[in-house]
């Protein structure tokens, strides 16, 4: 297991593996359960993917459940989701019972494991009623908010915000998502992992085969939007930005996203999509499976530019994941697009298609900018946004949480 | 061994305390109220978190001042205030307060901004650790400084201005008590500014000024 570690030596350094090996010997043994709702598809699938081998590695006892649902639940979750973002969607109270009734068959699914924890993580709102089921517990409950919620719709809120109060602390991902709530609010942005599939290195015969696969005409730029088939991500403002764009410029648009199982909604988002599309044959839509990481690696590697032109964003891993392929990225000035994107030095903070567009223009025009940008993002990225920075501050807030809630603590010996 | 160099490491955690701030009166009214972990994060924490190279205004009052309410005067007074100049943070925090007081008695009308882009107060939560690394000789540290973490330099140079009654480094404090023999080494130890730079740069400055020292 300690290898798994050591693999991320020659990315991070030295003193940030030994810096983590340090934090972990405090923690050593003890039992940390992360929940969520689906193990594949969305970014806090593949957070898990990476983190919780890495807390195995550094010697905890780390597993990751999740938590099973029917349809109704999971549109209930995707409303929920919706109304945190500033949707003003109510929620039918059928629905909500039915959200309380599958947790509840869930924490008897789990009951033991939970109840056995030192630590719980429970992310996004998904599993959060969990807690109100376990008596007794032994451990600390963690609710992990990976959402913005900066603004939401108030009575969807006030219902959730009942079941999140009691947790023992909570993870924000920017300082502005966090809402009050009577215990301490830990902001951790979220990271990617560079040995994963989806953002490893490739051969340039792989990415050869990739191009093929996807009819991508290596003569013309292309540029790329990953993500859910969601409006929230503005599919329709990207095809706008980049048909406005395409009138200076010759330019290929693909749009790619997999549907993720607790996301109902993908499919109507699509045809919206598709239908935009229209019979332009330089606008690739593509649905892919939700373990696609090599081909959406890819295609990030193979873009120019990489948009992510969301309306809102709790962070916005894509951008990140770009950034790591050393491409500028035009990002919706929202939410974690924010702290990964800064005008002229990683990418553009963009409003509208019209600005997305004369972004895109710029920076075909200018292509060493482009470049250097490009490079500029990935060392950013390496400074700030990697697991191993996670991981350090998972770390750091699982020392805190057991231990006084003081400003200063010290752990000497 | 008793007058070993107890190498440690830390780790910050920044906590959001749910105060913010839309205005400058506002502001000015939560700097009046926060804790005081809040003004050394704004101050000081950057140093330890994901934030692109802003070396002009090297607080959060001042890079608010000017990327949010894009008071360019504002901005160049908080930017210079220097928190090494203080004290302690309650000093920090009255020049803070002075400073925009006077900007406010020359506006009629404070800005506002937009929702998405208010003052956010975070504090932090250190935790502090020991690497079991013991220097005897401050001739060892030229050849060990590099392999410092960037959390280890952060507690060591910049946590330390806190924790030393004379508000000095970790690393000079421990030099003097070596009877005078290294005053030159403490008196450019001393020299190095913190605050207009990253914990790399620190790192490769400390390790420069060793270097200069022992090696010529």
């Amino acid at each position: 297991m300690a290898e798994y570690l050591e693999r991320y030596r020659s990315i991070v350094g030295d003193a940030e593996i030994d810096h983590l090996k340090q934090l972990a010997r405090r923690l050593r043994g003890i039992r940390a359960v992360h929940v969520n709702s689906t193990r594949e598809g969305g970014g806090v699938a593949e957070i898990l993917h990476c983190l919780i081998p890495l807390k195995r590695a550094l010697g905890l006892e780390a597993t990751w459940e999740v938590i099973e649902g029917n349809p109704v639940f999971f549109d209930c979750t995707k409303k929920m989701h919706n109304a945190l973002q500033g949707n003003l969607t109510a929620i039918p109270a059928a629905m909500l019972k039915e959200y309380e009734e599958t947790n509840r068959r869930n924490f008897e699914r789990l009951e033991d494991v939970l109840k056995e924890a030192d630590i719980v993580f429970i992310h996004d709102p998904q599993p959060a009623p969990l807690l109100q089921f376990c008596e007794n517990r032994k451990g600390k409950w963690i609710w992990r908010c990976h959402i913005d919620v900066s603004r939401p719709y108030r009575p969807v809120w006030k219902y959730l915000r009942a079941f999140v109060s009691p947790y023992d602390a909570s993870i924000w991902s920017l300082s502005s998502f966090a809402q009050t709530l009577p215990h301490p609010l830990y902001l951790i942005p979220p990271s990617i992992d560079p040995l994963s599939e989806k953002n490893i290195d490739l051969d340039p015969p792989e990415l050869e085969e990739a191009r093929e696969k996807w009819g991508l005409d290596p003569d013309r730029p292309v540029i790329t939007q990953v993500s859910r088939f969601d409006r929230f991500k503005d599919p329709l403002g990207v095809i706008e930005a980049y048909r406005l764009a395409k009138e200076f410029t010759p330019l290929q648009l693909v749009l790619a996203g997999s549907s993720a199982s607790d996301d109902p909604e993908g499919a109507e988002v699509l045809e919206e999509v598709r239908a935009a599309r229209g019979e332009d044959p330089d606008i690739h839509t593509l649905l892919l499976p939700s373990d696609a990481h090599r081909s959406i690696n890819a295609l990030q590697r193979l873009s120019h530019i990489v948009l992510q032109k969301s309306l809102r964003e709790g962070f916005g891993l894509t951008v990140t994941e770009a950034m790591w392929k050393e491409k500028p990225v035009l990002g919706g000035d929202t939410g974690g697009i924010r702290i990964q994107v800064f005008n002229h030095h990683t990418g553009f903070l963009v409003n509208t298609p019209e600005g997305a567009a004369l972004r895109i223009r710029y920076l075909l025009r200018h292509r060493d900018r482009l470049r250097e940008m490009g490079m500029k993002a990935k060392e950013f990225v390496r400074e700030n946004f990697l697991i191993t920075r996670h991981l350090r501050e998972y770390l750091t807030l699982m020392i805190a949480v057991t231990h006084a809630a003081t400003d200063r603590i010290e752990l000497d010996g | 061994m008793e007058n070993s160099f107890i190498v440690r490491d830390c780790t910050l955690i920044a906590i959001a305390t749910g105060l913010r701030a839309q205005n400058l009166r506002e502001l000015r009214n939560r700097i009046r109220e926060v804790p005081e972990a809040c003004i050394y994060y704004h101050f000081w924490g950057g140093l330890l978190r994901a934030k692109f190279d802003d070396p002009e205004f090297p607080n959060d009052f001042a890079s608010w001042a000017r990327h949010a309410i894009h008071d360019k005067r504002l901005a160049e007074r908080l930017a210079i205030i220097n928190p090494m100049d203080f004290e302690n943070l309650e000093d920090l925090r009255r020049e803070l307060l002075e400073v925009i007081e006077e900007r406010l008695d020359e506006l009629d009308l404070p800005p506002w901004v937009e929702a998405d882009q208010q003052f956010y107060f975070v504090r932090s939560q250190i935790v502090v650790f020991n690497t079991g690394i013991l220097i005897r000789d401050p001739r060892e540290f030229t050849d060990r400084i590099s392999s410092f973490s960037l959390g280890s330099i952060f507690y060591h140079f910049i946590d330390a201005r806190r924790r030393h009654p004379m508000g000095i480094d970790d690393f000079s404090a421990w030099f003097e008590t070596f009877d005078g023999q290294y005053e030159d080494l403490v008196r450019a130890v001393r020299s190095i500014d913190p605050y207009f730079t990253n914990l790399f740069e620190l790192r490769n400055e400390l390790k420069a000024i060793l270097d200069g020292h022992f090696r010529g």
